[in-house]
């Protein structure tokens, strides 16, 4: 077991996400920043879609009641091992009684705790992945116990993994949306030249932009978006839902990130600046 | 046989839409599609249909796109135009009780109507399900009475009860969960309209019909228990027979 002394701001059990249920209204949910699950699993020897704590800004305080394999990803958070400064991307071993903690945001807006094997949680419609009111809780609370597997024998193939970080970049790869056609030339540029910055309005349903576009009066037909999807609202003002998103909207899809792009904005925080730029 | 279009939408879907406009025809023809579709598709990729559209998810791995819609669109020229659909006539329980529906009276001045006939306006019509989403179960009708438009509230309410039965502009529904919501309230449904508990959560289905049946407050209540401990079923007619 893990006992969660403290759960920090906001941190969610998430994994793969939840896909088969899009037709009834149910998002996808999953972790925000899917390259850093993918990497952390990877480092474990995980399934890539095994269950991970995600941990927004502020960090919680762990102690870890089995021994295991753990490795973090994502932003960097200064977490500390018994009180000794841990790295992302690299395979500690814990002990019984071991206790993790964080301190100060340095990077990124969202990090990722691993565990050999994944966390054991409650699977609802194929996923653990937190979300009210399909979960009864929004996220972890003081005090909580969450399953993992006791693991001693583990030898990592691959100990460390020097990747290209992300945490720094303000470019988000988009794919034209479905009606950006609809909309000026004039708008279409702006929305390539412009740099736009994260509004305080942010969290896993969806990302508000602070810069606003002309507004418009195009209408459109109720029709599923996407984590990803870039909505533009009659008063002219930008939203990029995430993976809690709403399964269908009716305002014009006007971009669509990649699933890339979809991870660097999960980085962000309010008062970040993004620029938008397509892949040819 | 409508003017479609196939276009991707970004790397993991490809939206197919037919004209623009809210039309039943329309909707049966996407259903008809949407049905072969289950047929050919393997179950990795998650159909979507809307008013006039079918957004064709495929979270879990690539695909190529040139190749897909000349598939998709083969796929639609042979799709036969007497498809039968099973769509079903849920009949819904709703108490129209003051405690339930507090913009109830207000509505009904608004409409210059009575209680009473904003009730039986309400229930004497089937409504189209033209999509699910927004928040699980939550069904987008079609076909409110003209006379029953109104404004949604000036302030939207912080909380609105799971089973809110509201009337906003064209548009009539029910809450699936307690939500914050800006529509006028005018009852509450027993029925869930997502049930974990149920191994098919949501009964509804895109192209099925909604009729609202007025109950009593003690029917109501016994609907509440008989949902809860999982025995009670939603009265359906089949509307394809």
């Amino acid at each position: 077991m893990l006992k969660v002394l403290k759960s920090g701001f906001y941190t969610t059990v998430q994994d793969k996400g939840r896909f088969d249920f899009r037709h009834k209204g149910v998002p996808v949910s999953g972790t925000m920043d899917d390259l850093a699950r993918h990497r952390v699993n990877t480092l474990l020897e995980n399934q890539t879609g095994a269950p991970v704590l995600e941990i927004t800004m502020t960090g919680p305080t762990l102690i870890f009641e089995d021994a295991t394999y753990i490795c973090l990803g994502g932003a960097k958070l200064s977490a500390t091992l018994n009180n000794e400064p841990i790295e992302n991307y690299h395979v500690y071993k814990v002990d019984k009684g071991d206790i993790l903690s964080y301190g100060r945001l340095e990077k990124g807006f969202r990090g990722y705790l691993g565990v050999k094997k994944g966390f054991v949680f409650e699977n609802v419609l194929g996923s653990t992945s937190q979300y009210v009111p399909l979960t009864a809780d929004c996220c972890i609370k003081d005090g909580q116990e969450i399953g993992y597997l006791p693991e001693v024998s583990f030898e990592p193939k691959l100990t460390d993994l020097k990747v290209r970080s992300y945490l720094d970049s303000a470019e988000l790869i988009v794919d034209l949306g479905p009606e950006f056609e609809l909309f000026s030339e004039e708008e279409r540029n702006r929305l390539f030249v412009n740099s736009f910055s994260v509004s305080k309005e942010n969290n896993r349903m969806a990302y508000q932009l602070e810069e606003k576009m002309e507004s418009h009066s195009i209408s459109m037909l109720t029709s599923a978006t996407l984590p990803g999807t870039v909505q533009i609202t009659p008063s002219g003002k930008l939203i990029v839902l995430m993976k809690d998103g709403q399964t269908t909207g009716g305002y014009p899809r006007i971009l669509q990130l990649t699933k890339e792009a979809i991870s660097i904005l999960a980085q962000k925080r309010a008062g970040d600046k993004i620029k938008f730029a397509t892949s040819s | 046989m409508f003017p479609i279009t196939v276009k991707p939408f970004g790397e993991t879907a490809i939206l197919m839409e037919w004209p623009q406009e809210v039309n039943e025809n329309i909707l049966n023809d996407i259903l008809g599609y949407h049905e072969v579709l289950k047929g050919e598709l393997s179950s990795d990729w998650v159909l979507v249909p809307s008013y006039n559209s079918l957004t064709i998810i495929r979270q879990k791995a690539d695909f190529d796109f040139p190749t897909m819609k000349v598939k998709l669109l083969e796929w639609y020229q042979n799709t036969e135009e007497t498809l039968v659909l099973n769509r079903n006539i849920w009949k819904l329980p709703v108490c129209y009780d003051l405690d339930f529906g507090p913009d109830l009276q207000e509505t009904a001045e608004k409409l210059f109507i009575s209680i009473g006939e904003l009730i039986q306006f309400h229930t004497s019509h089937e409504y189209t399900v033209y999509g699910i989403g927004f928040l699980p179960g939550f069904m987008y009708l079609g076909g409110l009475p003209k006379n029953l438009e109104t404004l949604r509230k000036q302030t939207p309410r912080l909380h609105v009860d799971k089973g809110s039965v509201g009337l906003a502009g064209k548009q009539t529904g029910i809450y699936p969960q307690d939500s914050p919501g800006g529509w006028n309230i005018i009852g509450r449904c027993p029925v869930p309209m997502f049930n974990l508990n149920l191994e098919n959560p949501c009964f509804v289905n895109v192209g099925d019909r909604i009729q609202f049946v007025p109950i009593d407050r003690a029917t109501f209540d016994l609907r509440i228990i008989e949902a809860e401990v999982g025995i009670y079923q939603p009265e359906k007619v089949v509307l394809d027979a």
